[in-house]
């Protein structure tokens, strides 16, 4: 098989990886962009597994390891994909994420062994001045990519406490060690020796987790976003060392991707990326709203607020990730479809950061069932808020908080769901806890908030009984 | 004339492949930004072509095992990328009908 064709090859399935990620525009297109994406990889794999064999006609071992790789890879992949919960996906995300980084790394070490493998050396030559480079990066990203996102998976899965872990010089340390990791990076670059391969290898698992540990849980959704934008420029890496154009192009846009996700997380939270990279945001816990005065709030029970949702016009739920702990989605449902019966119009307002990734709370309402034409991003619904009857906040604390419109508050200026605009408000929550922020919510004293205390599942339970 | 350094050719669609990436991914819908995530993840397992380098053309026997195993890292992240994506996007599926009966 010729160099050319199978280059030609493989810009067919780099043209539909962009397709794939172009069908997710609208969830009518996306389903069809997924099968390209699933074409253009198996036309990508299919043509490096001929490729293989045409190098060396009896090369029966080296395509048995493969195809003994993709089945044992794919057997757990398949077996993970139609297993895991919708809940559970950020860890899934970041579990895949480690996979890709440490599989990078595999395939470096194998290129600084064998760069005849891989066509970018001659046997027993030096492998060329450029390739070294893009090896060392290719490899210290996806070592960084991996340890990282081990550690912000053992975070989300509660593995590890999700608090940030923060000492002193922590960051010194860090740029100390990524000093001392550049240095063996050029002198592997000089001498193309293992020692400082293996060494700048080393330095960038630790870096990784370093990294990694003094941001807390309440930022996952930037990491999660960061260590994809990481996975693909150390794809991209690999592509530059192995002159595979297809490697480039795909890592490229998998790290473009991460990278606006990243910056659309951050400005959900008002944060800058410096600012969450630095960490130390987010205790976990919400510990009671301290100092203070004991300020009076109104409670009620979920018969009230049923009878007050019923009663309304047009009432807009705001879901929180505390929906999905006590797992509530379908509850909401139910209620959703009880109050359309009765001709109320229900709608869902989501905020970018009400799940602990982008776009997490979508999918938890589309798992429940609920149309996705119900459902709105921030901008699109936030003028609505005032002309609505009922507003039911559910599991959400931070993102309905006022205080973001007062200066010198510590989240003022975070975009928020004008939730107290609306002339009936109804929070259902624990308690009185705070949020990630440790701020109080002044929604939940306002004159027109009624509280509902409870577990989110018995809580929207209740009301849909009450509706009977 | 002197031949192009590979490097700098790969530099060129390295930058034209982000400009083509940052268009199209501001493009994507909020609602679908966790299967983008998905699908992203998948796509970034395309290094298995070079793990099956790394697993068939190899003459060491370190080299086919770090390649197999890589093989097989960026096996499970084929599979359960798409997979897991295309399970997600069924459910977003679904709603349609319920969607239009609501607004008779």
């Amino acid at each position: 098989m010729s160099m050319s064709l199978v280059t030609l090859l493989y810009l067919v399935a780099s043209i539909c990886f962009i397709q794939a990620l172009k069908g997710l525009s609208h969830p009518t297109t996306a389903r069809r962009g997924n099968w390209f994406g699933m074409a253009g990889i198996a036309l990508a794999s299919v043509t490096t597994v001929v490729l293989v064999v045409s190098l060396r006609a009896d090369n029966r071992l080296g395509l048995a390891l493969i195809v003994l790789g993709v089945i044992i890879g794919g057997g757990i992949g398949t077996f993970i994909a139609r297993r895991v919960q919708m809940t559970k996906m950020p860890e899934l995300v970041a579990a895949m994420h480690s996979l890709v980084g440490l599989a990078a790394v595999l395939i470096a070490i194998v290129a600084v062994l064998e760069p005849r493998a891989f066509g970018i050396a001659a046997r027993g030559a030096a492998i060329p001045m450029g390739n070294r480079i893009e090896l060392f990066i290719g490899t210290f990203v996806g070592a960084i990519t991996f340890s990282g996102s081990v550690i912000a998976f053992g975070k989300l899965s509660g593995r590890f406490r999700s608090a940030p872990i923060m000492f002193s010089g922590q960051h010194w340390l860090n740029l100390a060690l990524a000093l001392a990791m550049l240095g063996f990076g050029i002198w592997f670059f000089v001498t193309q020796q293992w020692l400082p391969f293996l060494a700048m290898t080393a330095l960038a698992f630790v870096i990784g987790a370093l990294i990694i540990i003094p941001i807390g849980g309440a930022d996952m959704p930037v990491v999660i976003s960061m260590l994809n934008s990481y996975s693909g420029w150390a794809a991209a890496g690999i592509g530059f060392s192995l002159n595979s154009s297809m490697l480039i192009i795909s890592g490229s846009l998998v790290g473009s991707s991460g990278a606006i996700l990243s910056y659309i997380m951050c400005k959900a939270m008002n944060r800058s990326f410096i600012n969450v990279l630095l960490g130390g945001f987010g205790q976990e816990g919400g510990m009671a709203a301290t100092g203070a005065e004991q300020k009076a709030y109104r409670s009620g029970s979920a018969e009230d607020s049923a009878f007050m949702m019923a009663n309304a016009e047009s009432v807009i739920i705001v879901p929180g990730y505390g929906l999905a702990v006590s797992r509530a989605q379908h509850a909401l449902k139910e209620l959703t479809h009880k109050l359309g019966e009765k001709g109320v119009n229900v709608r869902y307002a989501i905020h970018p950061v009400a799940g602990r990734m982008p776009g997490h709370m979508n999918v938890l309402l589309a798992e429940a069932e609920i149309p996705y034409d119900q459902v709105f991003e921030m901008e699109d619904i936030n003028n609505d808020f005032q002309s609505t009857d009922v507003v039911l906040v559910v599991g959400a604390n931070d993102v309905v908080n006022p205080a973001a419109k007062t200066p010198g508050s510590p989240i003022f200026g975070m975009p928020i769901l004008e939730a107290y605009k609306a002339r009936t408000v109804i929070v259902n929550k624990r308690s009185m806890a705070t949020g990630y922020a440790g701020l109080d919510n002044e929604l939940f004293y306002l004159e027109k908030t009624m509280m509902v205390f409870g577990d989110a599942k018995k809580a929207l339970e209740d009301m849909v009984k009450a509706l009977n | 004339m002197e031949q192009i350094n590979p490097t700098v050719i790969n530099l060129v669609i390295f930058v034209l492949a982000i400009y083509v990436g940052y268009h199209v991914v501001w493009n994507v819908t909020p609602a679908l930004h966790t299967p983008l995530m998905s699908v992203t993840n998948a796509i970034s397992a395309i290094i298995i072509v070079g793990a099956m380098l790394a697993a068939g053309a190899t003459d060491t026997a370190l080299g086919k095992t770090l390649g197999t195993l890589a093989v097989t890292l960026a096996a499970v992240n084929v599979f359960g990328g798409f997979l897991v994506t295309q399970r997600m996007l069924e459910m977003f599926k679904k709603k349609e009908r319920p969607a239009t009966e609501n607004k008779k």
